[in-house]
């Protein structure tokens, strides 16, 4: 495998965060639930190196402990969008002209709506939560991967080599696990990392409305919207949250980009 | 002496893919470069106008109307290219701009090079469409590549490379991905606007027998290198070269299966 | 001699999409009304430029498709049998270009495995995959290789391979030599001609060079836009053509300096 720029610094800052989330399970330098009002709005000091918010919490310790929210949230939101955009996108590119045309319709719905909307409606029903918003992200995402999805299956399925696949009596179910899933493997790969930064940026959207993950629980999305009150006094308050939001973005954005240089350059390689 | 091309070599890393190709071409003379995929034809001649990608390695002399093309700046190239040599590609649909209106992808290089107006463009243009045997080219010029036939695009990408009578056309497997009857047409055409042009030719193809009906001399290559360079009736009656002889050998073997049937039973 | 593939009116026509709101669909006649006799073990060329209709006709032939009109009959039964499995083991196909015939993931010897097992051979598949790639030519070593490792040459004889798999009585080769060089070109013609021979089967090979076809072939179909517009023997129609199609596809062929 070959490693290159994008794919070594976003695979770099996937791990670290991964590290750090893993490390949240075992210590923080403070308890970031322990309120101290004395310590309120403290700038980054040796004490605390990230200074205190509106509660005197420990800023670091709420990044570190957030960044489990937001890993969860995004990895489990990408399962969710994953599984349902490509079964969809598979079982509409093999299926007759009368499901696939509306389901097309459908994909096309729910692309076109916000993912916030489907949060709000869930939050409506169920009340906010991590979960609401795990599902609200993972279904508005579904419909573009499905649509690339689809995409790719049909280059797989008008190839020759699914004809043949056809002719050697091939059933549809053995053409889609022996033909379309291993050649579309690589997109998948693309798409998942794509779809995790999109994900992670959803969810910190979504906290910062308060319409996922609840108090007390840290949230990089939800510290931004409080801290940002405090804009004034000291920008630097909510630029910490904000930072570790772009930062993780853009690791799983070159990540994606990484993957896609590797994986598909290699699909083309033939000898005369 | 039009073309003079000593030790041309081009590499991409540590891969030779074109070895010290060496060939003259005097001025109204024809070659043909004959070689099977990877052999290096197609680079040779990209070389020869400078489209070669950025990761190219060229070395050694590519003299043409006296000037050394090898590190010509790309300013100058452009005025070269589509002036004085012109070039046919294989696949008209993506040679041509989609986006653009045909006679107005004719008319681009009189404009460039010779700098006549849109409106004087176009009247060239449409000269030249019926120069290469298009039929009505009051309607051929307002059409955009994807609403001609195939045939109909080469000959639009023959009129654009002609359209300033340059001294050197060069095609690369021009007919190949047209229909036999198509290239035939084609073929018949470029033979006949190549002579009244007094233009020089390089003929650039995989299949022998088209080469040998429109050129008078065969550069072979095998693996980046001019493996024979002979005039076609001597490579025809006795190739030096291993290679060669293998690639008339075949054609002569389909030639023959083929003559077998069409030709009438004697007596 | 038996008829082992037929077809009568046999017609595929495509409805294009829309153009517009009220404006009728427009179609595409990929073939129109035509009717074949293939004898078992005959050679039988189809001979026809782009657009003529030939591969839509392959894909007919093999029941990858159905018909607008009319009918395909093997050995005097209309297609889709109620056994298709054992119609694909006896009717089988090689395309045109190896690099895209051949699922790049599949290694070589899964490749040929593939129609052992969908269409439930009996014998020994392991044995059978050994076999049939040295009847192609190729070493057995081969069989763990990916398609991108191998040349031109050998992808194709891979895709005969599988074809040849299941033993089947009909070959269909649809341009099985245009995407090659030259000279790979006449090995691989010098194979289908030793395999049809050696094993008897019924070939029927579409191309749209008629050297080739020339070569193979004892019968040819010269097809444009969709019709059969003449049928014979090779000799025949090749030396003296009647329709005017026929005649131009002739002597458009590019022939060596030397000859008529």
């Amino acid at each position: 495998m070959m490693w290159n720029r994008n794919l070594l610094i976003g695979a770099s800052l996937v791990g670290f965060n991964v590290l750090v989330a893993m490390l949240s399970l075992v210590w923080t330098p403070y308890d970031p639930l322990e309120i101290e009002p004395a310590l309120s709005l403290t700038r980054p000091s040796t004490a605390h190196l990230l200074g205190t918010d509106e509660n005197g919490r420990d800023i670091l310790s709420n990044l570190i402990v957030g960044s489990r929210a937001t890993l969860i949230t995004g990895v489990m939101a990408v399962v969710i969008c994953m599984v349902v955009g490509v079964t969809v996108g598979i079982a509409t590119s093999v299926s007759p002209r009368w499901i696939e045309s509306p389901a097309i319709f459908g994909i096309d719905i729910v692309l076109a709506l916000p993912t916030v909307l489907f949060a709000i409606v869930l939050a409506a029903v169920y009340g906010p939560s991590t979960i609401t918003a795990i599902f609200a992200i993972g279904i508005a995402l579904s419909a573009s991967v499905a649509q690339v999805t689809r995409r790719e299956v049909n280059v797989v399925l008008t190839s020759d080599y699914v004809t043949a696949a056809r002719a050697s009596g091939s059933s549809t179910r053995r053409v889609i696990r022996r033909h379309i899933l291993p050649n579309i493997r690589a997109s998948l790969f693309v798409q998942a990392s794509g779809a995790c930064a999109v994900a992670i940026l959803a969810e910190s959207t979504l906290s910062y409305l308060g319409l996922g993950t609840t108090p007390p629980a840290p949230s990089w999305g939800r510290m931004m919207a409080s801290l940002q009150q405090f804009l004034l006094i000291d920008p630097i308050f909510p630029l910490w949250p904000g930072l570790a939001i772009v930062i993780t973005v853009l690791g799983f954005n070159l990540l994606g980009d990484g993957l896609r240089e590797v994986l598909d350059p290699t699909l083309r390689e033939s000898k005369h | 002496m039009l073309l003079e091309v000593r030790n041309l070599t081009v590499r991409f890393g540590s891969k030779t893919v074109v070895d010290s190709v060496s060939f003259d071409l005097e001025a109204s003379s024809r070659l043909g470069i004959i070689g099977e995929s990877g052999s290096g034809k197609t680079l040779t001649t990209l070389a020869i106008i400078g489209l070669l990608p950025e990761t190219a390695k060229v070395s050694g002399s590519v003299t043409f109307e006296g000037k050394e093309l090898i590190g010509l700046a790309d300013r100058d190239f452009s005025a070269i290219r589509g002036n004085r040599i012109g070039m046919v590609f294989q696949e008209p649909l993506t040679a041509l701009n989609p986006l653009m209106r045909v006679g107005k992808q004719i008319a681009q290089p009189l404009r460039n090079h010779q700098g006549v107006t849109l409106k004087e463009g176009l009247k060239r243009a449409m000269e030249l469409c019926a120069r290469v045997g298009l039929p009505d080219p009051d309607r051929i010029i307002r059409s955009y590549p994807h609403q001609l036939s195939g045939g109909q695009r080469q000959r639009i990408g023959l009129a654009i490379a002609l359209a300033c009578s340059p001294a050197l056309l060069i095609a690369d497997e021009p007919t190949t991905a047209l229909d036999v009857t198509v290239q035939k047409e084609v073929l018949s055409l470029m033979n006949s606007l190549v002579a009244e042009e007094g233009s020089s030719l390089i003929f650039v193809s995989h299949d022998l027998p088209v080469v040998a009906s429109i050129t008078e001399r065969v550069a072979v290559m095998q693996n980046g290198e001019i493996v024979e360079l002979a005039s076609v009736n001597s490579m025809f009656q006795d190739a030096s070269h291993e290679y060669s002889r293998k690639l008339i050998q075949a054609a002569r073997t389909s030639d023959a299966e083929f003559g077998h049937f069409t030709e009438s039973p004697s007596a | 001699m038996s008829l082992i593939l037929e077809t009568r009116g046999l017609s595929r026509i495509f409805s294009l999409p829309r153009a517009g709101f009220g404006k009728e669909r427009a179609v595409r006649r990929a073939v129109v009304d035509v009717n074949l006799k293939v004898e078992e073990g005959a050679r039988l060329g189809i001979v026809g430029e782009s657009g003529s209709g030939k591969t839509t006709l392959a894909k007919l032939l093999l029941g990858l498709d159905t018909p607008s009109e009319g009918e395909v009959r093997f050995r005097g039964q209309a297609i889709p049998l109620e056994d298709m499995h054992s119609f694909r083991r006896q009717v089988q196909v090689v395309f045109q270009d190896p690099r895209s015939s051949l699922n790049p993931r599949m290694r070589v010897g899964d490749i040929v495995r593939e129609p052992l097992e969908c269409l439930n051979v009996t014998e020994d598949h392991d044995t059978r995959i050994i076999e049939v790639i040295t009847e192609v030519g190729l070493p057995k070593d081969l069989v763990q290789r990916f398609p991108h490792e191998l040349s031109g040459g050998q992808r194709q004889r891979v895709a005969i391979a599988r074809a040849l798999a299941p033993r089947p009585k009909v070959l269909i080769a649809d341009e099985p030599v245009s995407a090659l060089d030259v000279l790979v070109r006449d090995e691989i013609l010098s194979l289908l001609a030793d395999l049809t021979t050696n094993l008897g089967l019924t070939l029927i090979l579409i191309s749209h060079d008629l050297s080739v076809v020339a070569r193979l072939c004892d019968d040819v179909v010269v097809m444009q836009h969709g019709t059969a517009v003449e049928k014979g023997k090779t000799m025949d129609v090749f030396r003296a053509p009647r329709h005017e199609f026929t005649k131009r596809l002739i002597t458009a062929v590019p022939r060596l300096p030397g000859t008529k």
